[in-house]
């Protein structure tokens, strides 16, 4: 046993004496620390970190298998679900993994920002990690686009129609980002290149800038009101904390983020084992438009946005929101280098945290169930409700059945099913007098195509008809200047409805 | 440059110099030290310069190549991506109706697939009048769906909502649908395609000007062979 143990130790020293690596290890991972800043609240970069490291494992242990070509390339992750032992589990551990490291880096970023951390002098680290944080929705949404089903296709498809927005040199960039005219097997293999080769090295590469500055400058210690930071003395105090109050980040520190890195990793592997992998969703065929395309998870936000910015205003704000955004975030710490760094002295930052991750919250939960997209099938799937047709005329049930066959049912809800495009019609005729019925169908506006061309007069009238006993329990709307009260709660008695033409 | 650090070496070599647990055989023979000398440095810095320079030089010619092959997608010619390709016969087009038509993009690669294949809206107004149109929104480029009940192309990704004749409905697009250039050949219908369409790569190739659909301008390009 001895000898084994002292043979052991020779095989080490060999190493150790052409590497030289042991002894920087220990020294880095010992490194003094402010007992303060070994807390359940500084373990987010690490974990990130593991989470990278997960990824770059199981995207290893996919590309055995993976085929990068538009034609192969859904076939070839069928195979993974269906065909090869646990090839499901490593998709899906890829796929969640994704998301985890999503979130943590930014949880990451925002205790960073609420810490004060990215001040004096860690400014650098900060930029590298918005970097970091770029490079992250860079290989999430690469990611997203290798595997290639419909929802991939056409998100290159709104990829490429943002970029060709751009004035002037829109056109020449749409084709360098599609690397063809079209949508295509170019396209697939570039973003190949850069999921698996170009953002990845970039990734890592910066990781470990961000690593080295944080052993070089020290983890931020828990900020106090009244430890103020300035350029002058900055490092002389923290260099005095750290020598009164130091301990070693490993074992003292590291423990909480190795507890806590694990937890993470339990978590990838049950949302994977009990949620699957994500996808892939209908094969990329664009002769198949029967699809209604939408981003994954982190990006679900910007679609809600793009449904709500007016025409006019979108490219505009598509071109200059995010150079001003990364930009701020990048010249943040050079613009507020110095000076208090507990939240509680800074309530600026904590408004703007609260306000940015409500906002995203709220765009990401809209972008769930897409409230602006007509529903598509409603008009043939959604049956109206049986109340709206008792005892109602005969004119009145043709005009449900116009209702449903003109798609209305598609863009307006009736008792919570349909679509969402357009207000809920259950109760409109309280809210709207004949006359303004027939003028909204026939002329639209207020986002509502006119219906003129596809209405004939007696299918105007019907429809009109039946909407106008979509009253509830309260009297139907009037035009007050016609003076005639609606008799026992019955259709107000109107002059002859202008016929459409 | 390396000046500097010659200097800091020479007082090690000086130091060196007469350690006599040194080897002979490692003191250097006589004719190193000579090539060692310093006044020899700002030759090789001059050098040590002009290898550098001429490595960059050599990386610039290099770059040519590497960024003309990066580039090469747009710098390709907007003609050699169009051609006219059939979308079928006239006769299956029904007259008054609009129907999805599926054809092979002129330009596709071997790995392709599926993705090589292209829809298109086809309205028949006329005796040989057609419009035909890009399936792809103008806002973001999703497909829309024709509802010849309502007579509406509908978008199901943020609801944009088109005319039969192209025209903008409402919703986000800022235009309406982007309308191929089209003829007819021998009873067939041809469209110059070739290129995802979008603001800045119209569907017809850029031969028309970047306005709402204007029927009677439309109508005049189908004129048949």
């Amino acid at each position: 046993m001895t000898d084994l143990k002292k043979s052991g130790l020779q095989v080490y020293r060999w190493f150790e004496s052409r590497l030289g690596l042991a002894g920087q290890v220990t020294e880095m991972a010992g490194h003094p620390t402010p007992v303060s800043a070994a807390s359940w609240w500084y373990v987010f970069g690490s974990a990130a970190m593991v989470l990278l490291i997960l990824q770059v494992m199981t995207g290893i242990l996919l590309a055995l298998v993976y085929s990068p070509s538009a034609s192969n390339a859904w076939p070839s992750l069928q195979f993974i679900n269906h065909n090869l032992a646990l090839g499901w589990f490593l998709r899906a551990m890829h796929g969640w993994g994704s998301d985890f490291m999503i979130a943590i880096v930014l949880i990451h970023m925002a205790q960073v920002f609420l810490f004060g951390a990215y001040k004096f002098p860690r400014e650098l680290t900060w930029i590298v990690g918005i970097l970091l944080l770029l490079l992250t929705l860079g290989m999430a949404f690469t990611g997203q686009v290798l595997r290639f089903d419909q929802d991939a296709y056409w998100g290159l498809g709104i990829g490429a129609s943002i970029t060709g927005s751009i004035p002037f040199i829109g056109g020449p960039l749409v084709h360098l980002l599609l690397g063809g005219p079209i949508v295509g097997g170019a396209t697939l293999s570039r973003f190949f290149t850069l999921h698996v080769f170009v953002i990845p090295g970039l990734l890592l590469g910066f990781v470990a800038l961000h690593l080295l500055m944080v052993l070089k400058l020290g983890i931020n210690e828990w900020p106090m009101p009244g430890r103020i930071v300035r350029k002058a003395d900055y490092e002389k105090n923290y260099q005095a904390l750290t020598k009164s109050t130091g301990v070693p980040f490993a074992p003292d520190a590291a423990w909480k983020d190795a507890v806590f890195a694990a937890v993470m990793m339990l978590s990838v592997m049950a949302c994977a084992w009990f949620l699957g992998p994500i996808g892939p969703s209908g094969v990329p065929d664009p002769t198949i438009i029967q699809t209604a395309p939408k981003p994954d998870l982190p990006f679900l936000w910007i679609f809600a946005v793009l449904a709500y910015l007016p025409p006019e205003l979108e490219t505009a704000v598509l071109l200059i929101a995010p150079p001003l955004l990364i930009g701020g975030l990048l010249l943040l710490p050079l613009v507020a280098g110095e000076g208090e760094k507990h939240w509680s002295r800074r309530p600026v930052a904590i408004l703007m945290v609260t306000l940015i991750a409500v906002t995203l919250g709220i765009f990401t939960r809209l972008g769930t169930y897409a409230p602006w997209s007509p529903q598509m099938d409603a008009w043939s799937s959604a049956t109206v409700p049986a109340e709206f047709l008792a005892h109602r005329k005969p004119l009145e049930r043709r005009g449900a059945i116009v209702f449903q066959e003109k798609q209305c049912r598609d863009c307006h809800a009736l008792q919570g099913s349909g679509g969402q495009r357009g207000p809920a019609l259950d109760t409109v005729a309280t809210r709207m007098t004949e006359d303004q019925i027939i003028r909204q169908i026939l002329q639209g506006g207020g986002n509502m195509p006119a219906y003129g061309k596809a209405l004939s007069p007696a299918e105007t009238k019907a429809l009109t008809s039946f909407l106008m006993t979509l009253h509830g329990h309260q009297l139907p709307a009037r035009d007050a200047s016609l003076g005639t009260m609606p008799q026992n709660g019955t259709h107000p008695v109107v002059p002859a409805i202008a016929k459409p033409e | 440059m390396s000046q500097p650090a010659n200097h800091q070496q020479l007082p090690e070599k000086q130091a060196m110099g007469p350690d006599k647990n040194i080897p002979q055989q490692w003191h250097g023979t006589e004719q190193e030290k000579l090539a060692a000398r310093p006044s020899e440095t700002t030759r090789r810095a001059f050098l040590f310069k002009l290898a550098v320079g001429f490595n960059g030089l050599v990386g610039l010619v290099m770059a040519v190549p590497i960024f003309g092959f990066l580039l090469g997608p747009v710098f390709k010619k907007r003609d050699d991506n169009h051609a006219w390709v059939g979308l079928g016969e006239v006769g299956s087009f029904p007259l008054g109706e609009t129907r999805l038509a599926t054809y092979i993009n002129p330009v596709t690669g071997p790995s392709d697939g599926d993705t090589g294949k292209i829809s298109c809206w086809v309205r028949h107004t006329e005796d040989d009048r057609f419009q035909v149109f890009a399936v792809n929104c103008a806002h973001l480029g999703c497909p829309v769906r024709w509802f010849a009940q309502s007579r509406l192309f509908l978008c199901p990704c943020h609801g944009g909502a088109y005319y039969e004749d192209g025209q903008r409905a409402s919703g986000p697009p800022p235009r309406g649908l982007f309308e191929y250039q089209h003829r007819l050949t021998g009873g067939k219908l041809e469209i110059f395609a070739g290129e995802m369409p979008t603001l800045s790569n119209e569907a017809c190739a850029g031969r028309k000007p970047l306005v709402q659909l204007e029927t009677s301008a439309a109508n005049e390009q189908g004129r048949p062979a």
